[in-house]
Order: structure tokens, then C-alpha cells, then sequence
């Protein structure tokens, strides 16, 4: 494999604020890379440097064996850039919003606009094809501005934000759009705050907090490793007691022992029988009225590597929508 | 190239379809011109008089057109942002900017001859050097959109770019001599007459229509090429500088 995209010590300053701080990575020609990390993290200006929106003050970028700082333009020809916002034209149809994109890529009138039909009927988008833009639905305008992202068949497809805010049936076929992009030979650069999303859909994922890329690794890889760990919660009933000390105490094998008001969480390196959990807390007079062992998901690996809660990652979403 | 005037066509006529052609712009390009010329018509006594407002009345309608129209649509695609497309798009800024400018500057330029046409129902335009009137007019529009682009470039808001607009516009249409002689402004304001790219074109248009000019041909085109170069590139230097950050 080949890498489509290489960044070496790639840097953005904002006068005295290090944005980006001198990150390397690199794409695999093909591949589904996922571009994780909370919100100020870096994501968006990493994106703006690769695809020409903003120009990195330090460190040398190739995409598709070109220089992407030099020759962004060329790079620009080769790339398909889908933002976090529909920014499609309002007052002009679907159809009219496809061919104009094309137009931009030096695609020529036949070709640019059965190209367009193609991808309408594609996002289920023909019925709709003469109305406004403006007049589009939040699943529809997602699904067109995705189709003008693709009209030139790009090498590389950035996708912001893909399926944030539309319905389900829209993001399903966004999701089975994106496989079928892959199984072609493109390569997507996605970001998501759907960790679902990336964990199904991404070869490979990147987190990146606070500028920095702390992590780099196929999904497969983040998720054995997470679940090198064991987890076990349970919710108990009666008086509070401190019990994360005690738990820790008579099972050497836990790591950490967290608790929050009647729920406990333990982590253990070595697997997890439920039996002595139960005698522990029967012994104590607590009466245990749940216990679940927990597999630990993608979700687990990006709370423990960006330290942020995707609870608070879903509201700052919500909040920037 | 050929990709390259396809995008620069494409953009045009997606400005001309989306913004100059809509009915509010076209009754707005139609009623400011006969506004002002039926207000200074009203106003003159007899024919001459027209034939000499005629170059005033012209050129206002270029400057609030272009200048208008231009800093607003710009706004309002930053704002939507429709414009990271085109900044997106594999073509030269260059190219970019003159394709979304030419639109406003053929916008302006049909502006200008409203008021030639209203004025040709009420005198005669006979003796006017129509090929110098074209070019005044064509350099009137071209400096007033670049500036349009400047205002643009400058704001973040559709309201910031009106206002802005009004800053340059008004002091320009006062200061240029269309309707004032510069002879007779305060001394300490005719040094700034002479730093207004609208000085050079009116005086242009009023010798295209009067055969009159208190600045010389020779040197008002190349002094008005220099502005459009000037205003085109620090434009485009501002949008690397702000928008391409």
C-alpha cells in the first residue's frame, strides 16, 4: 500500500496559539481513515490544511504525489470535500446545484450532467431533482451536498460530519454509500462524532486532542486492546457505603474501582466471575440489584484516549449545530 | 484552460442567474437610475443642463450598483458558506475573483446606459464619443466593483457591508467633481479628489458626453488601470490573508 496522504510535522499557528501542533500521519491509498477528537482539538484545521482552506505554517504535506502546500490546486482537482454544513446554493435545484459543482472541475456538459441524473437517482434525489435546494429537507440537502462532493469522482472524499443530524434512513444510505465509495477504491478521510459510525465504517483511526495526534491504529487493534480489560458494573441497593477501597482491598486483581452514588464500576486485567463479587457485597449486607459485564467498544478506547465523555462530545455537537 | 473558462462561465452565469437577474435587483437597477436622472431632470431648466448632469447621474448608478450588489452577494455566500466551494474548487483565486466580479461590473455597466436611454426621449445625444463613453463606463464599473470586493473582504456581515459601502461611497460621490468642481472644494480636501478612482472616471465620462475634461486622457487611463490592478490584488492579498487563513 501506498500512502495517498503524507503530513510531516505539519503545523498551524494562530499568532502565538499552536492550533496544530507538528503532527505526522499518513493515509493508505483505499482506506477509510477516521479523524477522531473533541471538539478545539485540531480537526477541522487539519482539514482546512489538507484540503487548501488554510496554510500550515510549518511541516511539508503530499497528497496523491503532489505537495499539497505548493500545489494545492492541482491537489484541489483530485479531491472531493464534503463539509460539516450542507453549502449548497438555495435558490437553485438540486440538479442545477450538481451540474454547477462539476462545472467547477472542468467537467464537460454531457458528462457533468448525466453524472448528476447518476448520482440523484443513486440518493434516491430524481423526484426532488427541479425543486429548490432550499426547499430540501436536512437528510436530503445532506445527501445532495455529498453528491456534489463526489460529481468528479475524487481520488480522496473529505467527509465532514457525514450523517449528523439526519434521519435514520438518510444515514443508513450515507453509511452504504460511503462502503461502496470504499469497495471503489477511494479514499475518505472522515470525521464523526458518531463513534458507532467510525468503529463500523473506518479502516483505520486517528485521535487527535489538543493539536496533538495521540493515537494511530486500526480499529481492530483499539478495540483488542480495550478489551485486554475487563469490566464489571453493578448497582446496589441501601445505605451508601464507600466501597471502591474495600473492592480494591480484597481483589488484588482490580486496577480501578470507581463509584457513583449506588453504582460501582471495577476494572480487573484478568477476567471477571461474578460469584466472589456477590459473597463480597452479601457479606456487607448489600443486596446487588444488577450486574453486567461490560465489553469494551470503540466508545471506551475514545473516552480513555481523549478524556472526553461522549455524552458532553454529543452536547458540544448539538450546541455548534 | 478550457476547464478553466468552463468554471469562470459557470460562476458568472450562476452569479447572473442567482443574484443580478432576480426581479428586485433588475427593478432596483432600474429604478435607482431613474430616480436620480428623473430627480436631476426635474430639477434642470433646460436641455444643456441634463446633457451636463448626465455624466453624474451615470456614474452613481454604476457606484450603488456595483458596489452594492457585489459586497452583499459576497457577504451573503460567506456567510452561507456556499464560498468555501468556490475557494475549494481547483481554479486560480484569480480566476475566482474576476468570475465572481465580472458579473457585477456587466451589472454596472448596464446600469450606467439607463439613464442615456431615458435622457435620448428628452435631448439630443448627438456629438457623444460613444467608444469614450463605454470606456468610462467600463473603468467606472471596474473600480467601483473591485471596491465593492474590498468592502467584501472587509466585513463579515450583509448589514457591516452596507454600511461600509455608504463610508466610501458618499464622501466619493461628493469629492470626485461630478457635481461639485474640484477647483471649488476647500483646498484641504482636493488632494484627496485626486486619490479617488471615480475622479478619473467622471472626468472621463463628462469629456466622452461634453467634450470637456479637466484631467487628461493620458492620464487618467493608465492612473484608473493602476487602481484597478491596486484594488483587484489587495482584494484578493485580503481574501489569502482572512479567508484562506
Amino acid at each position: 500500500m501506498n500512502p495517498i496522504i503524507q503530513a510531516n510535522n505539519l503545523q498551524k499557528c494562530f499568532g502565538d496559539f499552536e492550533a496544530v501542533k507538528k503532527i505526522d500521519f499518513h493515509i493508505e491509498e483505499g482506506e477509510i481513515f477516521g479523524f477522531l477528537g473533541p471538539n478545539g482539538a485540531g480537526k477541522t484545521t487539519t482539514i482546512n490544511m489538507l484540503t487548501g482552506l488554510a496554510k500550515p505554517s510549518g511541516g511539508t504535506l503530499s497528497i496523491a504525489g503532489l505537495d499539497g502546500i505548493r500545489d494545492i490546486k492541482k491537489v484541489q482537482g483530485l479531491i472531493g470535500i464534503v463539509p460539516d454544513e450542507s453549502n449548497l446554493y438555495d435558490e437553485m435545484s438540486g440538479f442545477d446545484n450538481l451540474v454547477f459543482c462539476a462545472s467547477l472541475y472542468g467537467m464537460k456538459k454531457q458528462e457533468r450532467e448525466r453524472r448528476a441524473r447518476e448520482l440523484l437517482v443513486q440518493f434516491s434525489l430524481d423526484d426532488t431533482k427541479d425543486r429548490p435546494f432550499k426547499a430540501y429537507s436536512k437528510g436530503m440537502k445532506r445527501k445532495l451536498t455529498i453528491a456534489a462532493g463526489i460529481i468528479h469522482n475524487p481520488k480522496i472524499l473529505f467527509l465532514d460530519e457525514p450523517t449528523t443530524g439526519i434521519d435514520v434512513q438518510s444515514a443508513r444510505q450515507i453509511r452504504t454509500l460511503i462502503a461502496t465509495l470504499h469497495a471503489k477504491g477511494t479514499t475518505i478521510f472522515l470525521t464523526t462524532h458518531y463513534i458507532e459510525d467510525a468503529q463500523r465504517l473506518c479502516d483505520r483511526i486517528g485521535f487527535i486532542v489538543a493539536g496533538r495526534i495521540i493515537k494511530v491504529s486500526t480499529v481492530k487493534q483499539l478495540i483488542e486492546q480495550a478489551q485486554q480489560e475487563h469490566l464489571m458494573q453493578f448497582s446496589v441497593q441501601g445505605k451508601e457505603v464507600v466501597l471502591a477501597k474495600q473492592l480494591m482491598d480484597a481483589f488484588p486483581s482490580i486496577i480501578e474501582a470507581k463509584q457513583e452514588d449506588h453504582t460501582i464500576l471495577i476494572k480487573s486485567k484478568e477476567e471477571l466471575c461474578l460469584m466472589p463479587f456477590m459473597q463480597f457485597f452479601d457479606t456487607r449486607g448489600i443486596q446487588v440489584r444488577e450486574a453486567k459485564l461490560i465489553h469494551p467498544s470503540l466508545e471506551d478506547v475514545f473516552v480513555k484516549v481523549t478524556g472526553v465523555e461522549i455524552s458532553r462530545l454529543n452536547k458540544e455537537k448539538e450546541g455548534k449545530k | 484552460m478550457k476547464a478553466h473558462i468552463l468554471a469562470f462561465w459557470a460562476i458568472l452565469k450562476k452569479d447572473m442567474q442567482n443574484y443580478y437577474l432576480k426581479p428586485p435587483n433588475i427593478s432596483w437597477g432600474i429604478i435607482f437610475p431613474v430616480s436620480w436622472t428623473l430627480m436631476f431632470f426635474i430639477r434642470s431648466q433646460q436641455a444643456v443642463d441634463i446633457r451636463f448632469i448626465l455624466a453624474g447621474v451615470m456614474a452613481m448608478s454604476v457606484l450603488f450598483g456595483t458596489t452594492s450588489m457585489l459586497s452583499v452577494t459576497i457577504t451573503f455566500e460567506r456567510k452561507s458558506r456556499s464560498f468555501e466551494r468556490l475557494l475549494l474548487s481547483p481554479i486560480s483565486l484569480n480566476l475566482l475573483m474576476l468570475a465572481k466580479t465580472t458579473g457585477a461590473i456587466l451589472f454596472g455597466i448596464i446600469n450606467a446606459f439607463i439613464p442615456v436611454l431615458f435622457a435620448s426621449f428628452l435631448i439630443d445625444l448627438g456629438g457623444i464619443n460613444y467608444l469614450m463613453l463605454l470606456l468610462s463606463v467600463v473603468f467606472i464599473a471596474v473600480t467601483s466593483t473591485f471596491l465593492g470586493l474590498f468592502i467584501a473582504v472587509s466585513v463579515s456581515e450583509v448589514f457591516e457591508a452596507q454600511t461600509f459601502s455608504n463610508f466610501f461611497r458618499f464622501p466619493m460621490v461628493f469629492l470626485c467633481g461630478l457635481f461639485l468642481p474640484i477647483e471649488n472644494l476647500p483646498v484641504f480636501l482636493r488632494p484627496l479628489s485626486y486619490l479617488l478612482p471615480l475622479t478619473y472616471g467622471a472626468d472621463l465620462l463628462k469629456y466622452s458626453i461634453n467634450n470637456e475634461a479637466s484631467i487628461h486622457m493620458a492620464i487618467s487611463i493608465p492612473i484608473l488601470l493602476l487602481f484597478c490592478c491596486f484594488l483587484f490584488f489587495l482584494s484578493t492579498h485580503n481574501i489569502k490573508k482572512r479567508w484562506i487563513y
